[in-house]
């Protein structure tokens, strides 16, 4: 039987993958995907709340932020592609001068 | 009627805001007509709150009305309130109906100068603080029309500012004045804890309901405060060095401020606090003592110096030196009918002599002058009345005041009150009537370019010699010896202290009853001595004084110089103030530890910065490392925080 727990481990199991790799990777492209990761656990977890709790309203919100993560995707991309004319590069340990 | 006596206020205080803010744009006519007009309507309620007033019975003659209130703070509370009794009344009718006169002549004075709105605006300001200061019915307001009054006398002292010596003068009258202003400023703060209240009507009633010894000590610290408040505005030694130099403005405000406002303020002040004063013996022998002195020592660096509106100047300080006696001997009615006709007499003489300044083109020096009385006929008409009511001639305005000062302060006082008294009399006789002599008579000595353009002033500057010369002459039958009726108008504030004629008489009794009479006898005396000593001097021999001043070298200098006093406070304190201010106050304690402190707090926030700023790495990792440290602590508390 699979139950809410399983679900939900496996959404915090992507979830930390997700940060991790927001964390640990330089390929800004990489990161982007892990930041999609992230939201796509809490996705899971969204819909496997709204099965087992009989409401829509977990199922709703999924909507919304595949909506969300959808222009996200468009703008990012577009931000990364411009960075990349400029830089020749996409690795973000090069794209540092929002410092002091 | 009473309830019109807001309007007094509002009325000056409209002019002086719309000459203020667009005479610019107006006509010279309107702006000079609109001053005019609104301190002419003041004077028409003035009238009328007076009659108001006459129609009450004596006793009930106290109307209070509060505007709003301005400040409430605990126990303290401080009301913007008017209060129209006898002597605020008596005050408003002087000050608005002298300065009315005052303000037509200064139509004629000022119509070529090329500051004339402001000019006005200022006039009217100053006649609305003035208003302000004897309308109050408490301690703190009328601290507001004091410091007004100061305000405006530097404007309109310093009006022609261009002049280094004038803008000079302005700062020193307000300098001068802002330490007697301290004085009184910390009066009041004593009154208050004293009495817990800051209103006339309470702190009197207190006072004067024997709440308080006489003779208590701190009643005598805030008289004393409030004294030194009063000789900072009515010009008394040590604070007087300003009103000599206040003769840099135009004219008529030296009329305005030596007759109608200002200077009379300290005096109004003392008798509104009667009944404090009146528990301080100590305050009144130090008021009677500066008031004499003080009417000595100018009257006699009046004798010898040259400029017109100088010699008037010190004998306005004299003059005032005469109410303070008054007062200081517990003649509060005479000090107040001495205030009244030298309002009269004293604007005459001010705007006589501007007539004068203005018949000769600017020509102020009296040895320049000479001759004039058939020049000018108005002017010198006027001005001979003026000469004689101040230097006490019966049955001129100034001889009934002065005279019952003398007696006032031979009856309640003593002889060396009255001695130095007289002596000052003569003094301002003999002075007088040499400006008198030197400027109206004798041999033509005048430029010839002055000579050429001399005229007898226009109509709009005689008329109000006029109208004053009248008050001049008539103004003394108010105060008749045993018929006083402005003694009987004043009696309800001055309560039990006023019964002049009852303490006189009682008094006079010791010394028979004649002395009333035979007083008047020897201050005509005085007067017509000093007068013929004049006569003599400048008419008959006038190539004595130049051997008397050669023979007393050492005395004519010392009086000439005004005895150094402006000298002695350079040195004293004003250098003094100067080095402190340079050496430790802007060295010291501006650049090191003012300036130090501020640039210190600079530098450790800079410090703060240059460590806090690391970090800032710029690696999107980092900032997102610190997100999920951030997520996981809210997270943590949230689980485990109970």
């Amino acid at each position: 039987m699979i139950t809410l727990t399983h679900y939900l481990v496996l959404s915090a199991i992507l979830f930390t993958l997700g940060v991790v790799g927001v964390l640990i990777r330089r390929n800004a492209i990489i990161i982007f995907m892990c930041i999609e990761l992230m939201l796509n656990a809490v996705n899971l977890s969204f819909v496997a709340f709204a099965h087992y709790l009989n409401s829509m309203q977990g199922q709703m919100f999924v909507i919304f932020v595949m909506t969300v993560a959808a222009a996200e995707a468009a703008v990012g991309l577009a931000i990364i592609v411009a960075v990349f004319r400029n830089k020749e590069t996409v690795n973000i340990d090069d794209i540092n001068i929002m410092k002091w | 009627m009473l309830n019109l006596v807001a309007l007094i206020l509002l009325f000056p205080l409209l002019g002086a805001a719309v000459n203020g803010l667009i005479g610019k744009r107006l006509q010279k006519e309107h702006v000079g007509y609109l001053a005019c007009g609104v301190i002419g309507l003041s004077f028409l309620v003035s009238l009328l709150v007076f009659c108001g007033l006459l129609l009450l019975p004596p006793a009930e003659r106290l109307f209070e009305k509060e505007v709003f209130c301005w400040i409430e703070s605990g126990s303290f509370k401080s009301v913007v309130g008017l209060q129209v009794d006898p002597l605020s009344t008596l005050m408003i009718l002087v000050v608005t109906g002298v300065g009315f006169l005052i303000h037509i002549y200064s139509i004629g004075y000022m119509h070529q100068d090329k500051g004339y709105h402001r000019y006005f605006s200022y006039l009217n300001l100053f006649t609305f603080s003035m208003l302000l200061l004897v309308l109050s019915n408490n301690f703190l307001l009328m601290f507001i029309g004091w410091e007004a009054v100061g305000l405006c006398s530097y404007l309109l002292i310093g009006f022609w500012f261009e002049k280094k010596s004038a803008s000079n003068a302005a700062k020193k009258a307000f300098v001068v004045n802002r330490v007697g202003d301290f004085g009184f400023a910390l009066g009041i703060m004593l009154i208050f804890l004293t009495f817990h209240s800051i209103d006339f009507t309470e702190v009197l009633s207190a006072a004067s309901h024997g709440h308080f010894e006489a003779g208590s000590f701190t009643i005598t610290i805030i008289t004393l405060l409030l004294f030194m408040g009063a000789t900072g505005k009515s010009a008394q030694i040590p604070l007087y060095t300003w009103l000599p130099d206040a003769m840099e403005g135009p004219t008529p405000v030296s009329a305005l401020i030596h007759a109608a406002t200002m200077v009379t303020a300290g005096v109004y002040m003392i008798v509104r606090c009667n009944a404090l004063y009146m528990l301080s013996p100590f305050t009144m022998t130090v008021v009677a003592s500066i008031g004499a002195v003080t009417a000595l020592f100018a009257a006699s660096v009046g004798l010898v110096q040259n400029d017109i509106k100088r010699v008037l100047a010190y004998s306005t300080i004299s003059q005032l030196g005469y109410m303070f006696l008054a007062c200081g001997v517990g003649a509060f009615t005479a000090g107040v009918f001495h205030l009244m006709t030298h309002a009269f007499f004293k604007a005459l003489l001010f705007l006589g002599s501007g007539s004068v300044i203005h018949a000769l083109s600017g020509e102020q020096d009296m040895r320049k002058m000479g001759g004039l009385r058939h020049h000018i006929p108005t002017t010198y008409k006027t001005f001979l009345i003026g000469t004689v009511a101040i230097a006490g001639i019966p049955p001129f305005a100034g001889f009934f005041s002065k005279d019952e000062i003398l007696l006032e302060s031979l009856t309640r006082g003593n002889f060396i009150y009255w001695s130095m008294g007289a002596l000052a009399a003569f003094f301002t006789a003999f002075y007088m009537f040499r400006l008198l002599f030197m400027t109206f008579h004798g041999k033509s000595r005048l430029d010839h370019h002055a000579a050429e353009h001399l005229h007898e002033s226009p109509r709009n500057m005689t008329l109000p010699l006029t109208v004053l010369a009248g008050l001049s002459l008539f103004g003394g039958f108010l105060g008749i010896p045993g018929a006083s009726a402005i003694q009987h108008f004043l009696s309800p504030v001055l309560g039990g202290h006023g019964h002049t004629e009852i303490s006189g008489a009682a008094s006079g009794g010791h010394h028979g009853a004649g002395l009333p009479y035979l007083m008047m006898v020897v201050s005509t005396a005085i007067a017509l001595g000093g007068i013929f000593l004049a006569y003599y001097l400048y008419i008959k021999k006038p190539e004595l004084p130049k051997k008397l001043a050669e023979r007393f070298r050492l005395i004519y200098k010392l009086l000439l110089n005004k005895y150094y006093v402006d000298e002695i406070y350079d040195v004293l304190f004003v250098n003094t103030t100067k080095k402190i201010s340079a050496q430790i106050l802007w060295k010291f304690v501006d650049v090191k530890m003012i300036d130090g402190s501020v640039n210190g707090i600079a530098r450790l926030v800079r410090g703060f910065g240059n460590v806090l700023r690391l970090l800032q790495t710029g690696y999107i990792r980092n900032y997102a490392f610190y997100i999920v440290l951030g997520c996981i602590f809210v997270v943590v508390l949230a689980v485990f925080g109970k």
